[in-house]
Parts: structure tokens; C-alpha cells; sequence
């Protein structure tokens, strides 16, 4: 990413015009807020939200190969996979570290279609690149092509179906339709999000976008719809104890210390950071992720160190207040002796150690 | 924005109401709408020396951790610990109920460098910083 300007997603005049806070991330101007963080993150789990995310890449995998090659950089297995569905998987270094962590839907046996972390992108892109040397796939990226809105929230399937052919949304979770109406446009659905409700994300090209949006929230009016930031995305996922790349995955740690072993298929044969994982799964891990509650006041926040009886034993890799919990809580990424759930930690806030204990994840489950 | 006019003004958007010696302070409109959903307050300790331009209070938002710098030096005798559980007055009433401390000022440590609402209003209006 050098110095530049950040670029500007099809949605930026939308956002200006409904008064966001618009801020740079990764590389783009977003918004991070339009009502205010707490509202639209209690709309979304009671009503629903509609977020920008055009930021996000997408790379296109086809080739014969597609489906070897893909079995090699993924963690997760493609097997068992069906056209139209969507499957989770960090991808990784042989080191065992995490490139990034995507979404990969499956078009055919030998087409498949990446979504990735903005800020990652270039970076996954030239990774996948190296990997697929002399093999028969051909890669592209589609990120420049491709908008993103993603409508989540209880209330989501109900405005879709206003505005979308009888029958997208009744797809299941994870899956997709590659070609679906959407009030006379061409677009992709799937049945996925980072929110813990139930959504959809859809893809459009980047001329589209603003039509797209439009008709979402005119039809999502009467069910409560309102645009929802990247701050209240966070709040959302993190109560959810989604991970977010460079907070709880990062080269420098492994999907298997994040708590995503189920994303990682040892029987499928070799993979990047195989090796590495493997020993980690049998060998034990020395350090792993676990969720925690302040008992006393105060925020953690990423980076604040972890402490137990005085010493340090790792750090704070995402903290805020839990807007549908009414808590204050966190993940951190600690030593895996440090007891089981319900010990009681310190996470140091200001040089100051501040009591908390660690409890189950995830934070937040909906109902059903 | 509301700047009101018998208020004192630091450039990091503290605002103070003199009193006598005694000093009332609170973050400005602008700090509150900036900062956001305001979900935590740090108190300073009551008795604490605060000196000028030094970390006395801290304000979190959903997002955010902000330090809140002394406009005034003195000694903290009153705290407004409602905002332990209502941190939010900040956000609703930063002139009022979203008060963060008295302070007994100390002698020289008095208005220097505090801006009126006019002049902080233009500070605002160049661009905040």
C-alpha cells in the first residue's frame, strides 16, 4: 500500500451524502459510522444493516488444476464441496503462519473464487501466484470489477426477497447463486457475513453498486434497515469471535493457536504449513486464543499485555465493549497453560493491572 | 456545535467553567461527537495534582482511547463518578451532566493559553487540530 491517496469505493458519494464518518482503511476511504456505532450495531442483531464492503478482493482460480492447486494453499479441504457452495479456510505459510483467511465459493470442479482482505490482497495475490508456477491454472484478479454490500441482520432474507427472484434466498448457509436478479441486475448471493446474523453478501459490478444499494434500502425501509459501518462490523464480528487478520491471525500465528483447527484438514493430503500445524495439533500448543471478561473497570484493547499472578503471558489480540453482551471483553492470544475457562487474568491497561477472567467463545450466538 | 460562551476552551477541546478558584472540566461538543459512542471514563483520583497540558482523564469510545489533557493545574476535589455507569452523558450533556472533574486551581496555573468560544469555534472550523 504506499503513500497514496486511498481509493474510493462506487458507494463513497452515498456514504458523503448520508453524513459517515469516512475514514482510510486499508488502503480506502470507508465509513466508519453514519447514527453511531452502538445503534447500527444493535440494528443489525435486531433488525438488520446494510455495510459498504467494496473494499474487499476477489481472485479468480481456473484452470484443470484449480482444484489441486487450491487443496495445496488452503488449509481447508474443497472436498465435499458442491457448485454454489462457500467454504471458510486460512491460508498458509509452510511456516504454519497465516497469509489471510477467505472465502472461497466453488463455480465448477475447476473454477473457484476468492475473496480476500483488502489489506491483504496484493499480497495473497503474488503468494497464490508463486504457488501456482508451472501448474494449469490461471489466476485473476477481480477486485477493480467487483462491488460489495453486505445485508445482514434477522430481517435480511425478508428485504432480499422484496427485491431478488423467488428463490435466492432460499439458499442455506454458505451457499451462493452465481447469477441472481436482483431488481433487473446480475449479481452473486451467497448466504454469508461477518456480522453472527443471518445475511447475505452481494457482488455486483462496481457501475451497479449504487443501484444495488438503493433498492436494498428502499424495500429494507419498513424492516428496519439502516447503513451500518466498519466500526459497528467490528463490534459485530468480534462478539461473534470472528477473527480478524492482524489481530487474531497474522504470519505469526497459526490458524490452529487462532482456534480454527476445523479449518485445517490433515487428511487431504500435502499443504502449505502441513507440517507445521501437524506437530502443533500433537505436539500441543504453547500458546492459544481465548475469550475474557473484565471483572473490574476498564476496556482492553489490542496489544495490551495479558497477565497472570504478576507475569506476563500474552497479549490482548482484540478488546471493546460487547454492545449485545452489555460487557466489556476480549480475545487474547496467551500461554496454553494458562488454565481453564474462568481463571482469572489482569490485562494491563496503562501500566495498571486491571482483573478479568477468561470465559467461553463465542461471545455471541443467535438464536435458532 | 455548541460552544458556550462562558466556558473556557483548551486547543485539545477540553472546556473549563471558573468558579473562584474552583474549576469544572469536561471535553468539548466537538471531542464528544468526534470521539462517538463514549463507553468508558478514567476518572483522576480524588486529591490528584493535575498539571497542565498532562494526562488527567481518559476517554474511550466504542473505537477509541483518548487521552483527556489538564487545561488547568490544580488539585482534583470533586470527581462526576455517575459517568462509571453512564459514560454516555458525555455524548447527551458534555456542558453539563457530562462534567469530568473539579479542580481547586492551583495559584498560577490559571487561563493561560485558553481559548473563549469564539476562538475555539474558529480552531474547530480550520480544522480542528
Amino acid at each position: 500500500m504506499g503513500l497514496s491517496e486511498p481509493r474510493k469505493t462506487p458507494l463513497y458519494e452515498k456514504h458523503v451524502s448520508l453524513e459517515a464518518r469516512v475514514v482510510d482503511f486499508a488502503g480506502w476511504w470507508l465509513p466508519v459510522q453514519y447514527a453511531g456505532i452502538l445503534e447500527e450495531h444493535h440494528a443489525v442483531r435486531n433488525q438488520a444493516g446494510l455495510f459498504d464492503v467494496s473494499h474487499m478482493g476477489e481472485i479468480r482460480v481456473k484452470g484443470p488444476d484449480a482444484f489441486g492447486f487450491l487443496q495445496k494453499v488452503l488449509t481447508n479441504t474443497l472436498l465435499g464441496m458442491k457448485d454454489g457452495g462457500v467454504r471458510y479456510s486460512p491460508i498458509c505459510y509452510p511456516s504454519g503462519g497465516t497469509v489471510d483467511d477467505v472465502l472461497v465459493y466453488r463455480l465448477s470442479d475447476e473454477e473457484y473464487w476468492l475473496v480476500v482482505n483488502a489489506s491483504n490482497k496484493d499480497k495473497d495475490l503474488a503468494w497464490i501466484m508463486e504457488n501456482a508456477a508451472g501448474l494449469s491454472v490461471v489466476i485473476t484478479d477481480e477486485s477493480d470489477e467487483t462491488a460489495e454490500v453486505a445485508l445482514q441482520g434477522p430481517n435480511a432474507a425478508a428485504i432480499l426477497t422484496e427485491v431478488a427472484d423467488s428463490g435466492v434466498t432460499e439458499i442455506g448457509y454458505y451457499e451462493f447463486v452465481p447469477q441472481a436478479k436482483l431488481a433487473g441486475m446480475t449479481v452473486l448471493v451467497s448466504r454469508t457475513g461477518y456480522t453472527g446474523e443471518d445475511g447475505f453478501e452481494i457482488y455486483c459490478r462496481p457501475a451497479e453498486a449504487e443501484k444495488v444499494w438503493d433498492e436494498l434500502m428502499k424495500a429494507g425501509k419498513p424492516h428496519g434497515l439502516q447503513p451500518t459501518g466498519l466500526g459497528c462490523r467490528d463490534t459485530l464480528r468480534f462478539e461473534a469471535s470472528m477473527p480478524l487478520y492482524g489481530h487474531e491471525l497474522s504470519a505469526d500465528i497459526s490458524p490452529m493457536e487462532a482456534g480454527l483447527s476445523r479449518f485445517v484438514s490433515f487428511d487431504k493430503g500435502a499443504f502449505n504449513g502441513k507440517d507445521v500445524l501437524l506437530a502443533q495439533k500433537e505436539q500441543g500448543l504453547k500458546r492459544k486464543l481465548v475469550g475474557f471478561e473484565m471483572l473490574d473497570r476498564g476496556v482492553a484493547r489490542a496489544g495490551y499485555p495479558v497477565l497472570k499472578n504478576g507475569n506476563k503471558i500474552g497479549h490482548v489480540t482484540s478488546g471493546t465493549v460487547a454492545p449485545t453482551i452489555g460487557k466489556n471483553l476480549g480475545m487474547a492470544l496467551v500461554r496454553s497453560d494458562i488454565g481453564p475457562v474462568g481463571t482469572e487474568i489482569d490485562i494491563e491497561i496503562r501500566e495498571k493491572p486491571v482483573r478479568a477472567k477468561t470465559i467461553s467463545r463465542p461471545f455471541y450466538k443467535r438464536g435458532k | 456545535m455548541q460552544y458556550p460562551t462562558d466556558l473556557k476552551y483548551s486547543k485539545e477541546h477540553e472546556w473549563v467553567r471558573f468558579d473562584g478558584r474552583r474549576a469544572v472540566v469536561g471535553i468539548t461538543s466537538f471531542a464528544q461527537s468526534q470521539l462517538g459512542d463514549i463507553v468508558f471514563v478514567e476518572l483522576p483520583a480524588l486529591g490528584a495534582t493535575i498539571t497542565t497540558g498532562k494526562r488527567f482523564s481518559v476517554v474511550e469510545s466504542v473505537k477509541a482511547v483518548s487521552d483527556i489533557f489538564a487545561p488547568i493545574g490544580g488539585t482534583v476535589v470533586e470527581i462526576n463518578e455517575s459517568l462509571n455507569d453512564a459514560p454516555e452523558k458525555v455524548n447527551q450533556d458534555p456542558y453539563g451532566e457530562g462534567w469530568i472533574a473539579v479542580v481547586e486551581v492551583a495559584a498560577g496555573m490559571e487561563a493561560e493559553g485558553l481559548m473563549d468560544s469564539e476562538a475555539y469555534a474558529a480552531q474547530v472550523a480550520k480544522g480542528g487540530h
